[in-house]
């Protein structure tokens, strides 16, 4: 009896352990799920709050309106040719140097011999209207990544801002905007569009 | 009386010494072979899980290194139920032992089924050296899913590609998201003011502001491993070249000075950051002190025209897309000492906390899809797709 009085509480004891881990139906544990926000980066990967790195106030959005979005200033100052003046604020005009347009060889950013005549028409242009900026558009075809296209559509845009700044246009005239192989002309997948894609636009920005 | 004392006594004892030997099962259970490509499957059998659950526990083992036999063939059966939560246990047929049963709550019942498949590999997978393998199962990706004209949206998905939601609303041309370690936040690039800039954007509140809209390029943001740093390419100075800024925008400091420069990416340590870049008119990936100093080309023999590079959070791999005839991806230790390994056919690939399993697109342009690659196995199965074509995911770690 009074072996039974000792072991009753452990028995008691024992057997709730037992059912508590799940042992009756054979599963010893249960995992609880929580808040699926807090597993985006993946549990075991996060860091105490304390650890974490400062970020950027987040500025209001409003993805109707557009705004919301604030420029950094560069603690120097502009560089370059950061210009002081946004296609985005002006008239732009694809149609007056659209027949202008400087085609690449593939993977190249060279300004061939043949086109030569488009930038001198360009630079003609643009020393006859003062008061004309010019935004270069730089495209690529679908061969090469998504980012390498953005750097080589970019470098194709500089390459006729080098070409025009030889021909006497001040570089400060002159934007250019990469978008790799994003907004093709022609939607084919063979040389004929490709060779149609390696390209070069311009387009006139006049004050509003 | 007493004979049901000593019948509980001893089931309570043998649960003891089962979880006891299990923590010395586990380091001799199967020490994870990591051979490129050419790593054999786990056999395993999987009995008992019906619709989302089986779908999900067939995913995420794939992907990591398990393959499915019949259970007289299989070296661990999993088995279990999910009539209305995900239960499930593990026996493993060679050492006759059971590795462990559990139930799970809450969520989702996928959430459930990936949180049972985080506790199988754990439970199969030992790194050399006794360490736990990283689970992947309930993390996420963010890609972009764009429209053939170019107009599209960041989106962001668990890794299979469940669940996918847009967390803009630009319409405009969107590219290479990059998450904050551990946070979530990203960085990402959007034409939303006709230019290339990149936006930081808080999940948690919502909100976003640019950290670089400079004249030209600004894109291809990339994470230093603590979140304090950005690496990205800029053009503002005359080429398309590599830049850091601290987490704000602040802080810009040129790394690179060559002709054409893409896609930065940080080494664990952070302490360097390999990309694509043009020498001679030949594409190759290089490596610079994220501090400042000289550029070193990698050797990737083998591999033609190498971009996209992506270095694995242990640090052996650096992942890239390659580009004979068609894209490849490919994997070579970041040393440089053996040569890459083309595994599949595709671009873009981003590594998973676990340091095996990328995650990629593939296809022609204007129908990309995701997939998901083992990296030891060459096993790969296909996401979930978002409406429009899907590509430059990146996986949250």
């Amino acid at each position: 009896m009074k072996i039974n009085r000792l072991i009753f509480p452990l028995v008691i004891a024992l057997a709730a352990m037992i059912v508590s881990t799940g042992c009756k139906h054979g599963y010893s544990k249960t995992t609880e799920l929580k808040n699926p926000q807090r597993y985006i980066p993946g549990p075991g990967n996060e860091r105490p709050e304390t650890q974490q790195p400062q970020m950027p106030t987040p500025m209001p959005y409003d993805p109707n309106a557009g705004v919301g979005v604030v420029n950094v200033p560069h603690p120097e100052g502009p560089i370059g040719t950061t210009t002081n003046w946004n296609p985005v604020d002006m008239n732009q005009d694809r149609a007056t140097l659209a027949a202008n347009m400087v085609h690449f060889k593939f993977d190249s950013s060279v300004v061939v011999d043949n086109e030569q005549a488009n930038v001198s028409a360009v630079a003609a242009f643009m020393s006859g209207d003062a008061a004309a900026k010019l935004l270069i558009e730089g495209h690529c075809d679908e061969r090469g990544t998504e980012e390498y296209n953005r750097s080589l559509g970019e470098r194709r845009a500089l390459a006729l801002r080098e070409a025009l700044n030889k021909a006497g246009v001040n570089a400060d005239r002159i934007r250019t905007l990469s978008f790799g192989k994003d907004k093709p002309a022609e939607f084919g997948h063979d040389e004929a569009a490709w060779a149609k894609n390696r390209r070069g636009e311009f387009v006139v920005c006049r004050p509003k | 009386m007493k004979k049901t004392i000593y019948i509980l006594l001893a089931i309570g004892l043998t649960t003891i010494a089962t979880n006891f030997a299990r923590g010395e099962d586990a380091v001799n259970v199967s020490r994870t072979q990591t051979i490129l490509g050419m790593t054999k499957p786990i056999l395993v059998s999987l009995s008992g899980f019906t619709g989302e659950a089986a779908e999900v526990l067939k995913f995420d083992l794939y992907v990591q290194g398990f393959n499915f036999v019949a259970p007289e063939a299989a070296q661990y059966v999993i088995s279990g139920s999910d009539n209305g939560a995900v239960v499930g246990s593990v026996r493993d047929t060679v050492s006759k032992k059971d590795l462990f049963s559990r139930s799970y709550n809450g969520a989702s019942v996928r959430r459930q089924a990936h949180a049972f498949a985080d506790d199988i590999v754990q439970a199969v997978q030992v790194l050399p050296g006794g360490q736990p393998v990283k689970i992947i199962g309930q993390s996420k990706i963010a890609y972009k899913s764009q429209s053939p004209s170019g107009p599209g949206e960041i989106f962001i998905a668990d890794f299979d590609g469940a669940g996918a939601q847009a967390i803009t609303s630009d319409n405009a041309i969107v590219a290479k998201p990059a998450w904050v370690p551990g946070k979530l936040a990203l960085y990402y690039t959007s034409y939303a003011r006709s230019n290339p800039d990149i936006y930081f954007h808080s999940l948690a509140s919502g909100q976003r502001r640019t950290i670089a809209s400079y004249s030209g390029l600004n894109s291809g943001a990339a994470v230093s491993p603590d979140g304090t740093r950005v690496a990205m390419v800029l053009s503002k100075s005359g080429s398309p070249n590599i830049w850091v800024c601290d987490a704000d925008g602040s802080n810009l400091k040129r790394l690179t000075t060559g002709a054409e420069d893409s896609s930065p990416c940080w080494s664990p340590t952070g302490d360097t950051i390999c990309f694509a870049m043009k020498a001679n008119g030949r594409r190759r990936l290089a490596t610079v002190p994220a501090g400042g100093g000289e550029v070193h080309y990698l050797p990737t023999t083998g591999a033609p025209s190498p971009s996209e590079p992506d270095w694995s959070p242990d640090g052996k791999w650096i992942a890239f897309t390659c580009q004979g005839g068609d894209f490849s991806i490919c994997v070579m230790p970041a040393d440089g000492k053996v040569p890459p390994m083309v595994l599949v056919s595709g671009q873009n690939p981003s590594w998973a906390a676990n340091s095996r399993t990328l995650v990629y697109n593939h296809g022609r342009d204007g129908a990309q899809k995701l997939s998901v690659l083992d990296v030891f196995t060459k096993q790969y199965k296909d996401c979930r797709r978002a409406a429009g074509s899907n590509s430059q995911p990146a996986w949250a770690r």
